[in-house]
C-alpha cells in the first residue's frame, strides 16, 4: 500500500503528462490541418503526371525501344526500397506500420533469392532496421532540417535513386509510406516506380490522339525521372499527413488514459486517506476505553 | 464566338495558376517556341528554360520565367507542370544573377551530358536577355 504521500505526488506527475499530451494533440491537430492541405495541393501535380506518362506509354508501340525506367532492366534480382518514416517518435503506430509492411516484404524478396538494398528516408526507419538489416541499409537520408515536405528534398532522393539505376545497381525499385486515408487511418502502402507499373488501366478513349513533340520516347526518358522525384514527393506528402494524423490520435487515447489513471488513483488515495482517519478513530476510542 | 481556352499552370506544391481566358500561351518549347490558340490539336511536350508569355483576352501580357516541365493540351486545356516557375515582375536583379552565376557554373561543368549542357546553355541565353532589360 502506498503512502499517502507517494499517491498524491503520482497524481501530480500523471496530471503533468496529460498536460503534455494534450498540448501535443493541439500541435498536431494543427500541423495536420496543414499537412493535409498541402497533400490536396500536391495532388493535381502527380494525377497529371501520371496521366501524361500513360498516354506516352500506350502510344509507344515499339516495346524494345522503351526508356528503361519504364521497361525495366529485363531482369530481378536487386531490389531496392525506398522505406520512408517519420523523423519524430510519440505517433502511435505511425512508423511501426511502414517498417512491419517493409520487412515482410524484404522476407518475401530474401527467400526468393533476391538481394536487398535499403535506403532510409526519416530516422526511425534507420533506427528499427539497423538492427536485423544493417548491412543492406546503404544510405540513410534525414530530413529534420526542413519542416514540412518538400519538392526540394523529394528531388535530391529522385536523383540518387536514378545515379543508382544508371550504375545498374539495382532492378526494382519500391518505396514505402503511409497512405493517408482520414485521421484514424492510415495505410501502410508499397508501391513499385522502377520500372513503372502503370496501376490503374484506364480505358484508352480514342480522342487521345496526341501530337508529340518531340518524339514519344525522348518524351519519356526525360519525364520519367521526373515522375521518380513527383512520386516520392507524393509519398512524402501523404507521410507527413499520416504522422500528423496517428500522432494526433494517439496523443488523444494517451490524454483520455491519462484522465482515467487520475480519476483511479484519486480513489486510492481518498480510500487510504478515510482509512488511515478511521484507524486513527479507533486508537482513540480504544485507548479511552482502555482507562 | 470567343477565343479563349483554359490554361493552369501547377508546382508539385500547389497550383501556381489557373485562368479561364487567355487568347493565347506561348511556351518555350524543347524544339522551339510554340504559341498555343484555341483549338490546337493535342499535344504533349516538354520545355526548356525560358520565358512563358501568357495573353489575356484584353492582349494583356504576363510574362514568366521557367526552367523545365511538360505540357499537355486537350479539349481546351493547357496543363503545364513544372518545378521551377517565376513571375518575371516579382524576380529582382539579384536573383536572376543568383540563378545565372549557378547556370554558368553547370556549363563549365565537362562532365555532364549534351542535353544537360544544352539547357544549361539555354539558361544562361534568357537571364542575360533579362538582365539587360
Amino acid at each position: 500500500m502506498p503512502s499517502l504521500d507517494d499517491l498524491k505526488k503520482r497524481i501530480t506527475s500523471v496530471k503533468s503528462t496529460q498536460k503534455i499530451t494534450k498540448a501535443m494533440k493541439m500541435v498536431a491537430a494543427a500541423k495536420l490541418r496543414k499537412a493535409q492541405e498541402n497533400a490536396e495541393k500536391g495532388r493535381p501535380y502527380s494525377e497529371k503526371m501520371n496521366n501524361i506518362i500513360l498516354n506516352l506509354s500506350n502510344s509507344i508501340t515499339d516495346k524494345e525501344s522503351a526508356p528503361r525506367l519504364l521497361a525495366g532492366t529485363g531482369n530481378e534480382k536487386v531490389h531496392l526500397c525506398i522505406v520512408l518514416t517519420a523523423d519524430r517518435g510519440l505517433c502511435g503506430g505511425f512508423n511501426t506500420n511502414i517498417i512491419k509492411k517493409a520487412k515482410s516484404f524484404f522476407e518475401k524478396t530474401k527467400s526468393q533469392g533476391k538481394s536487398l538494398k535499403i535506403i532510409t528516408v526519416g530516422s526511425k526507419g534507420y533506427d528499427q532496421l539497423k538492427r536485423v538489416y544493417g548491412d543492406q541499409i546503404i544510405e540513410k537520408i534525414s530530413f529534420k532540417d526542413s519542416k514540412i515536405a518538400n519538392y526540394l528534398d523529394a528531388e535530391n532522393v529522385g536523383k540518387k535513386i536514378i545515379e543508382l539505376f544508371e550504375k545498374n545497381q539495382f532492378d526494382v525499385c519500391t518505396i514505402f509510406y503511409n497512405r493517408f486515408k482520414n485521421v484514424i487511418t492510415q495505410i501502410p502502402q508499397e508501391q513499385q516506380i522502377i520500372p513503372l507499373k502503370s496501376s490503374e488501366v484506364k480505358e484508352n478513349s480514342v480522342e487521345d490522339n496526341y501530337e508529340f513533340e518531340p518524339e514519344e520516347d525522348e518524351i519519356l526518358s526525360n519525364l520519367l525521372p521526373k515522375n521518380i522525384s513527383t512520386q516520392i514527393f507524393k509519398a512524402m506528402l501523404e507521410n507527413s499527413a499520416s504522422e500528423q494524423g496517428s500522432r494526433m490520435s494517439a496523443m488523444d487515447n494517451a490524454t483520455r488514459n491519462a484522465g482515467e489513471l487520475v480519476d483511479k488513483l484519486t480513489i486510492n488515495y481518498n480510500r487510504s486517506r478515510q482509512a488511515a482517519i478511521t484507524k486513527e478513530l479507533i486508537e482513540i476510542i480504544s485507548g479511552a476505553e482502555s482507562l | 464566338m470567343s477565343n479563349v481556352f483554359k490554361v493552369e499552370i501547377i508546382n508539385p506544391e500547389k497550383s501556381f495558376l489557373l485562368k479561364e481566358d487567355v487568347s493565347e500561351v506561348v511556351v518555350p518549347a524543347y524544339e522551339g517556341d510554340m504559341g498555343i490558340l484555341k483549338d490546337h490539336i493535342p499535344i504533349i511536350s516538354f520545355l526548356k528554360p525560358g520565358l512563358l508569355r501568357v495573353i489575356d483576352k484584353a492582349f494583356v501580357e504576363e510574362t514568366y520565367y521557367v526552367e523545365d516541365g511538360i505540357i499537355e493540351f486537350k479539349n481546351n486545356c493547357l496543363s503545364i507542370l513544372t518545378s521551377n516557375i517565376f513571375d518575371i515582375k516579382k524576380m529582382d536583379r539579384n536573383k536572376i544573377k543568383d540563378i545565372l552565376s549557378e547556370a554558368e557554373k553547370d556549363s563549365q561543368n565537362n562532365n555532364i551530358s549534351d542535353q544537360a549542357k544544352y539547357l544549361a546553355d539555354q539558361k544562361i541565353e534568357v537571364l542575360r536577355s533579362l538582365t539587360l532589360n
